[in-house]
């Protein structure tokens, strides 16, 4: 049970970074963007590419962030610039990504099995891979939470959460909107690529198809974090971000573990999504009379 | 900055705590199974757990599995009496992968069955010293599951659905013998796909003949793949492909049509609308891993000494009624080999 559990704060802490990806964009800039489907596996392919190509882990991974920034800097132009709408900007780059991940990877799967990557110096003092993808995990994580706390905190940080609120209030601030929304998106795809990359890093290989279905893991997880963990202020919110993640991790593993028939677990998936969902429109349904008092005043 | 400080020592233990609790968790809950598992190691049948972990669901991985689990029946390992099977299927999603693993050194079974390569590839990375055998993996050194194909050297053996290529394609050289283009159909992301789509181009080069080549990321894709192909090409090749494999009926849909012939990779795929194979039967292969299985179980062997198994005999699979539909004459040699 242990080790189940803490498998899945381990993975749930490498996925809650591209949970604060996909909060980025769908909360604080108010477009669902895709592009992260693609992003997951580039920032795997190009970490698993440079590591076998005998780069040093840390600066594998630092390539990856780079790549990310490069595929939302195209959904931004694409999105701002070429006034494509933001869900197909986003599904296109998700698509050519397909096809620039299989380049860079030069195959379909890059195995990174017996390799160094950058959980090895953890696991040679002596922890074991879990523990040691925990601390290296609680490490990224709180480093960008922190950061992004921050930058969110600065008038441009600032800027770019109004632009998300409202736009036209902002452009009434004389500030370009667009520029606002392409740092966003710059952003969002930098953090879910290096979450790629450390992802692939722990699972031992790095696949073209990883990013399948990795919105709908992204959007469940920033759903349940905040229906979960509150949103007071802002940095609480980035830590019920990682909370949420985690939390999707171990009902998947507990499901898991139950014994339920492997063919009804997407099922199962797509109801706890649906649930976390709705929960707010019951929460108003069970509290009525709390809402009319709060809004009487 | 006070109150970044107050927030920031709330996350940090926040964090602590769910370690703690996880910790503590275990702590109540990890006696239980080391329990049971003591006392069955007492008892005189003795009860052995082997973990499933299986990529995704088709016909020829199914097969395999079925394979596995009839050889270890035939060998006195039998579910339900002194064999508990503990089956997972990540349904293609590979984060699942991951999560399988853990329960599976979390449960400490004896010894785990992985189908397909990310299957393996995820198992591999979590544990070291659990038993691994694998099954319709191409190539386990360039998986770098193994040190070596001939000494694996860690825990993980098994066997290669390695497709007899050559012998395919001088196959549907007999077959249709006034074929000068050959088609040849694959899954772009699909590694082994790859592989066998380069060799089998060169064995078609090799016999003289010119091959077109058209790729698919999905099944979504597929329908007018091999629209775009029929036209350029006599017959087509498609190797061992996890999408095309699910995805042959579409196949046959145009092919039956154009009256063009399917060479296929596996029988799986003939059986769902292709002409032909010479090929590997997943249950065969399965049922030659469920005997290495047997071994590792017995504590005759272990993977480390246990080179890559691969099949040792390939059937020939010919589809009756596609060969009627298309109006193609099956040499007399190969008329027993017609099923349907």
């Amino acid at each position: 049970m242990l080790q189940i559990i803490l498998g899945a704060v381990s993975l749930g802490l490498l996925w809650a970074i591209m949970t604060i990806g996909v909060y980025i964009t769908y909360r604080i800039l108010d477009i669902a963007d895709l592009t992260v489907e693609g992003t997951l596996a580039m920032g795997a392919a190009i970490a698993a590419q440079a590591i076998t190509s005998g780069m040093n882990p840390y600066a594998a991974t630092a390539l990856a962030l780079v790549g990310g920034l490069l595929a939302g800097l195209t959904t931004g132009i694409l999105h701002t610039q070429l006034k494509i709408p933001a869900l197909l900007s986003g599904i296109l780059t998700m698509i050519a990504l397909y096809s620039i991940n299989l380049r860079i990877m030069g195959k379909a799967n890059i195995s990174l099995l017996r390799t160094e990557t950058v959980y090895s110096w953890l696991q040679n003092l002596g922890l074991s891979d879990t523990n040691a993808v925990i601390v290296l995990g609680l490490i990224f994580v709180m480093v960008i939470v922190c950061f992004l706390y921050w930058f969110f905190g600065t008038e441009l940080g600032s800027a770019i959460r109004a632009t998300g609120n409202n736009p036209k209030m902002v452009r009434a601030q004389g500030i370009n909107t667009d520029i606002m929304k392409i740092i966003g998106l710059v952003l969002s795809n930098g953090l879910v690529a290096i979450s790629g990359a450390l992802i692939a890093q722990s699972q031992s290989f790095a696949d073209v198809q990883m990013g399948t279905g990795s919105i709908v893991i992204g959007l469940a997880s920033v759903i349940i974090g905040e229906v979960l963990f509150g949103k007071k202020n802002f940095f609480s919110r980035l830590v019920s971000l990682v909370l949420g993640a985690i939390t999707y991790r171990i009902i998947i593993a507990l499901v898991l573990k139950m014994g339920m028939p492997a063919n009804d677990l997407k099922l199962f998936t797509a109801i706890t999504v649906a649930i976390a969902l709705s929960l707010p429109v019951f929460k108003t349904y069970l509290n009525p009379v709390k809402i009319s008092i709060k809004e009487g005043k | 900055m006070k109150k970044f400080i107050k927030t920031l020592s709330c996350f940090l233990s926040t964090a602590v705590l769910m370690l703690a609790v996880g910790c503590s968790n275990g702590g109540a809950n990890t006696p239980a199974p080391a329990g049971s598992s003591d006392t069955s190691g007492e008892n005189s049948s003795k009860n052995v757990t082997v973990g499933i972990i299986q990529y995704m669901d088709h016909v020829a991985l199914d097969s395999a599995r079925e394979g596995f689990i009839e050889a270890l029946k035939a060998n006195g390992y039998v579910e339900g009496e002194n064999l508990t099977i503990d089956y997972q299927n990540a349904q293609g999603d590979q984060s699942n992968l991951s999560t399988i693993s853990d329960r599976f050194v979390s449960n400490k079974v004896d010894l785990v069955l992985a189908i397909a390569t990310p299957a393996a590839q995820s198992i591999a990375g979590k544990t070291t010293e659990i038993p691994i055998l694998a099954t319709a993996v191409t190539d386990f050194e360039a998986a770098k599951l193994v040190d070596s194909n001939e000494a694996p050297g860690g825990n993980v053996s098994g066997t290669t659905d390695m497709n007899p290529i050559k012998e395919q394609i001088d196959l549907l050289a007999k077959l249709v013998p006034d074929a000068k283009t050959v088609g040849v159909l694959y899954t772009s992301s699909e590694d082994n796909s790859v592989l066998q789509a380069k060799l089998a181009k060169e064995a078609i080069e090799n016999l003289g003949l010119n091959y077109v080549e058209v790729t698919v990321t999905n099944s979504n894709d597929v329908q007018q793949a091999t629209q775009s192909i029929v036209e350029k090409c006599d017959a087509i090749y498609i190797p061992t492909d996890n999408v095309f494999a699910s995805a042959m009926p579409i196949v046959h849909g145009v092919t039956a049509q154009s009256k063009t012939p399917v060479i296929c990779g596996e029988s799986g795929m003939v059986d769902n609308g292709g002409l032909a194979t010479l090929g590997i039967n997943y249950k065969d292969l399965g049922y030659q891993t469920g005997l290495m299985a047997v071994k590792i179980l017995k504590g005759e062997a272990s993977p480390a000494t246990m080179p890559i198994e691969s099949a040792t005999e390939f059937d020939f699979v010919i589809n009756g009624i596609v060969a009627e539909e298309i109006g193609l004459e099956i040499p007399e040699d190969l008329q027993q080999y017609i099923i349907k």
